[in-house]
């Protein structure tokens, strides 16, 4: 995990599911490119060609409410979305997210300070969005020193094998 | 200071005499449960992870119900991984087609999840089991994966809503109506993280079917479970088929909660839930005229026995509207063949709907009852997100079985009291 993430943000609005992150109909895929081409697909299905590796999503309140598959989670992480920023998060699905390595930010006054477009660098050890098109500061809340360390080690089963192989 | 029923099932788990909202404990489980969608994620993770056997094989508990029997070639291959993974490592409640059913309805069914247990499934419906007194929350499937090694798992202790229902339910209105209306008051993430408490006069009414569709959509208010203390109808439910002990526990009275609600249910109309989030309830009768292409009585929900002699009830002497299809389906075999002795079937094919074999199919958009564009659905699922069952332009609205079996018969989103 990079210390610092920077890209382009692209705007979700509030309660953004796990049927419009990943729809149901993809669950049989298994391979992660498969996977990552449905990328947000419900809410919009052109996200994935327009967006780059490395990229920001903001959303609203309760993103990935909603079932407990972690598809929603390898589709993002897979089509290259580098952190996702949120008022707040549904509770299955951050915690799949730090499972699985994918950096997120809780920010709960995100809405309204960040256009389609901008371009932010989330300091995930800080908590703190940058808007370099506004030049705005946005404190989110500070993850805790265990998550930063899954997030670091790439989620829990790389810092599982770490863990064992010390022992 | 008193604990909740949840706080006080965590804190005996992690071995501690306590526990409070905020403390992260880490706890031993009585079942970890995976599907066909979910486990094969958790058993490719398991391997990776070169784990070579289970913590327990009486407590991984296995049900291929959501493409199963298999749609297509994929989900044919997921289900044989889960089979094969079952077979090498001795799952003894392994479910095969035959002997499935829908895991949310199987498991309290078959004695599997009992008052006081700790449950992880990677389903979010896992918070089902909340209705027998169990702390049952949905996970992942690295979760899963880890918790099949080490039969262990990480909680922070959630914080607890108390939810009173006061009053009598009028006739037609059941458990979907008391969640429903309760996610249209406090919103999709009006739970979020926390325990929801199911209390008062009108949950100590409802049978332990009626709980255990309430418990099911905690997740749907964002909760972490749902949960109601077991009385002398859990007792009833569970003694005939638990295998081994359970712990009957309650709130102390002086538990702290960080809120309590309290409706006056006396006069609650049946809840209708409309497009595309659970909290869009409208009570019955300010629906106004809204045409439908199909219904679906079944799922972790409302695919309980009692949910389809609500359904039968309204269907027996009709017929399906001639310009929908209604399709039901019945949460396990033994719900299926309940159903049939007591002349239910008969009743749904007399009335031209379809019943169908055991599966989560339609409520996630699999198979069996695949919406297109524009169509509408009246279901007693739990979800109507967008493209929820189908196309990204269809919709679900949510319902309890009887909305659903008079919408069926007339055709558009209808009143049980239009019907009979």
């Amino acid at each position: 995990m990079k210390k610092m993430i920077t890209g382009s943000a692209f705007l979700f609005g509030d309660n953004i599911d796990t049927d419009q992150i990943y729809p149901g109909r993809y669950l049989e895929l298994v391979k992660p490119d498969e996977v990552a081409a449905h990328c947000l697909e419900g809410a919009d299905p052109s996200f994935v060609k327009k967006m780059t590796s490395g990229d920001v999503v903001v959303a609203g309140r309760n993103f990935g409410c909603g079932s407990s598959r972690e598809h929603a989670v390898i589709t993002l992480a897979h089509a290259g979305v580098g952190v996702l920023i949120a008022e707040s998060f549904a509770r299955i699905f951050y915690r799949n997210a730090i499972n699985l390595g994918l950096p997120l930010l809780v920010c709960p006054r995100i809405t309204g300070r960040v256009k389609e477009g901008d371009i932010v660098e989330v300091d995930l050890h800080g908590g703190l969005v940058k808007n370099h098109t506004t030049s705005e500061e946005i404190q989110g809340e500070k993850l805790s020193d265990y998550m930063l360390e899954i997030l670091q080690s790439g989620g829990i089963k790389p810092l599982f094998k770490k863990l064992t192989a010390d022992m | 200071m008193g604990m909740t029923i949840t706080e006080k099932i965590l804190a005996r788990h992690a071995g501690l005499d306590n526990v409070e909202p905020g403390q992260l404990i880490n706890a031993k489980l009585d079942v970890v449960l995976g599907n066909d969608i979910t486990a094969p994620v958790a058993i490719r993770e398991f391997e990776k992870l070169g784990m070579d056997q289970v913590f327990d094989k009486k407590r991984v508990v296995l049900v291929p119900d959501h493409f199963i029997p298999n749609k297509d070639i994929q989900s044919a291959e997921q289900a044989l991984a889960m089979r094969t993974f079952a077979k090498k490592h001795g799952i003894v409640n392994y479910f095969e087609v035959g002997r499935m059913g829908i895991e949310h309805c199987l498991l309290p069914e078959a004695g599997l999840v009992l008052p006081g247990d700790l449950i992880i499934g990677a389903d979010s419906h896992t918070c089902t089991y909340g209705a027998l007194g169990a702390f049952a929350t949905g996970v992942g499937s690295t979760d899963m994966a880890a918790a099949m090694a080490t039969g262990e798992a990480w909680f922070k202790v959630p914080e607890t809503i108390k939810f009173v229902y006061h009053g009598k339910l009028k006739p037609w209105v059941g458990g979907k109506d008391l969640i429903l209306h309760t996610i249209g008051d406090i919103g999709v993430d009006g739970a979020r993280y926390m325990a929801m408490e199911f209390t008062g006069e009108a949950i100590d009414d409802l049978s332990v079917e009626g709980r255990l569709t309430m418990a099911n959509m905690a997740i749907e208010a964002g909760g972490k479970n749902g949960i109601i203390a077991p009385d002398h109808k859990t007792l009833d439910y569970v003694k005939k088929r638990a295998k081994r002990d359970y712990q009957v526990l309650a709130s102390d009275p002086d538990a702290k909660y960080a809120k309590v609600i309290e409706y006056d249910v006396s006069e609650l109309e049946p809840v209708v839930s409309f497009p595309h989030l659970p909290e869009n309830t409208r009570p019955i009768s300010e629906v106004g005229n809204i045409t439908i292409d199909q219904v679906v009585i079944g799922s972790c929900t409302n695919g309980r026995i009692e949910d389809l002699r609500v359904a039968a009830k309204l269907l027996k002497g009709h017929k399906v509207h001639n310009e929908i299809r209604a399709i039901v389906i019945p949460g396990t075999q033994e719900i299926y063949r309940q159903a049939m002795t007591e002349g239910l079937v008969d009743i749904f094919i007399e009335a031209e709907a379809v019943v169908s074999t055991p599966t989560c199919g339609p409520c996630l958009g699999g198979y069996m009852g695949i919406l297109a564009k524009g169509e509408r659905c009246v279901s007693t699922t739990n979800r109507n997100f967008v493209g929820r069952m189908g196309h990204p332009e269809s919709e679900v609205y949510l319902s309890g079985p009887a909305v659903a079996a008079a919408s069926a018969v007339l055709g558009r989103i209808a009143s049980p009291e239009e019907v009979l």
